[in-house]
C-alpha cells in the first residue's frame, strides 16, 4: 500500500459475519473496505474466509448497524444487583442434568 | 506465470483488501502450477521436478500463452488479463476433468473451484472498472484493446495438441473459443465496454518464442535457486 492511495478512504465500510462450520451462528469476525456489497462478499472471503473458517458469511454496511454508546453504560448494562430476582439462582438443578 | 505476474501486487494494491484477494489468486495460480509441473515431470520421467521446470528453464523452454508473460501495467490491465484468462482456464479445467489421464483430471477439478472465483472476482471488477468513472472505464478500455491480439493464441491447436486430442489428453483449443466469447461478451456489455475489432494476433509463445517481458521476469524469479543451486526454502 503506497502513501499516495486514498483507496481505503473512499470506500465503504462493511462489518463481516461468519458461520463457522458446524453451524452455531454468525458472529462477527471484523470489516472490510468495498465499493458495494458483492464486492464486499469477496472481500470478506478473502480476508476471514479462506482458511475453512466459516460456510457462511454475511456483510452488513457499518452505517446501518445502530449501536449502544459509551454514555449508555450506565442506564444499559448495570445489572440492579439489588434486584435479586433478577437471578435465577435459587433453583435446586434436578438430579440428572448435567449440563445447564 | 501468471501467479507470479500478480504477485508482483504484493503491497501495492489499490486497497488493503483487494491486495490481498490478488495474492490469494496469485497463490491459487502458484499452487495449480506446482501441481501441474509435478506431474509434467513425471510423464516426461527424466527426473525434473516442479521446481525444476520452474526455475531452470530458460525462455525457449517456456510454452506459455504471451498474455500471462506481460507486465502486470496498472490495475485495470491485471484486471481485464485475469478475467479474459480465467474464463479461458475455466472452460479448459471443466474439459480437463475428464482426461484420460487421472492425475490430470484430479487437477482440473480442484482447480476448478479455484478459477470459478477468478472468474467471478475479476468479472465483477470489470463491470465495475467499465461501468465506473471515466477514468476507471478509459483505462479498463485500453487493457482490453491492448490484450484482444494476445487472445487468439490460447485458442490455437498446435501439433502436440492434434496428436494428444484423440486419445483424451488434451484439450482442443479451438473449441474453447465459442463458450470463451459469450462469457466474455457478456460482461463486456454489462461493463459498458466497446469489443475490440479484428485485430492481428499475436503468436508464438506456445512455441518457446516469447516477448521481451520474460527474460526479465525470469531472471527475477529464478535468481535464487540458479544462484544457490540445491537451496531449500
Amino acid at each position: 500500500m503506497s502513501a499516495s492511495d486514498s483507496g481505503s478512504t473512499s470506500h465503504k465500510l462493511w462489518e463481516v459475519f461468519t458461520q463457522p462450520p458446524g453451524g452455531g451462528p454468525h458472529e462477527h469476525a471484523g470489516s472490510v473496505h468495498a465499493a458495494d456489497a458483492e464486492m464486499a462478499l469477496q472481500n470478506a472471503r478473502d480476508v476471514y474466509a479462506r482458511r475453512n473458517e466459516a460456510v457462511s458469511l454475511w456483510v452488513v454496511p457499518s452505517d446501518q448497524i445502530t449501536a449502544s454508546t459509551p454514555e449508555d453504560m450506565g442506564p444499559f448494562f448495570e445489572p440492579g444487583n439489588d434486584k435479586a430476582y433478577r437471578h435465577p439462582q435459587f433453583y435446586k438443578v434436578p438430579q440428572g442434568v448435567r449440563v445447564f | 506465470m501468471l501467479g507470479h505476474r500478480l504477485s508482483e501486487w504484493c503491497g501495492h494494491g489499490p486497497i488493503l483488501e483487494e491486495d490481498i484477494a490478488l495474492t490469494n489468486i496469485a497463490l491459487d495460480l502458484v499452487g495449480q502450477a506446482t501441481l501441474l509441473l509435478g506431474r509434467a515431470g513425471a510423464v516426461e520421467g527424466k527426473g525434473r521436478d516442479a521446481d525444476a521446470l520452474a526455475y531452470l528453464r530458460t525462455d525457449r523452454g517456456y510454452r506459455n500463452a504471451h498474455m500471462v508473460e506481460l507486465p502486470k501495467g496498472d490495475f485495470g490491465f491485471t484486471i481485464v488479463r485475469q478475467f479474459l484468462f480465467s474464463v479461458y482456464s475455466m472452460h479448459q479445467l471443466e474439459a480437463l476433468q475428464s482426461c484420460a489421464d487421472a492425475d490430470l483430471a484430479g487437477i482440473a477439478a480442484k482447480a476448478l473451484k479455484e478459477t470459478r472465483y477468478h472468474v467471478r472476482h475479476s468479472a465483477e471488477w470489470v463491470v465495475r472498472l467499465g461501468d465506473g468513472t471515466d477514468e476507471s472505464h478509459g483505462r479498463a478500455q485500453d487493457a482490453l484493446d491492448e490484450l484482444w491480439r494476445y487472445t487468439g493464441e490460447l485458442f490455437t491447436t498446435d501439433a502436440v495438441e492434434q496428436k494428444l486430442v484423440p486419445q483424451k489428453f488434451a484439450v482442443e483449443s479451438s473449441t474453447l473459443q465459442d463458450p470463451w466469447m459469450r462469457d466474455v461478451s457478456d460482461v463486456i456489455a454489462r461493463a459498458t465496454l466497446r469489443m475490440p475489432g479484428e485485430v492481428y494476433q499475436q503468436r508464438g509463445g506456445r512455441s518457446g518464442i516469447h516477448t521481451e517481458h520474460l527474460g526479465v521476469m525470469l531472471a527475477e524469479m529464478q535468481v535464487l535457486p540458479r544462484t544457490h543451486p540445491g537451496a531449500k526454502w
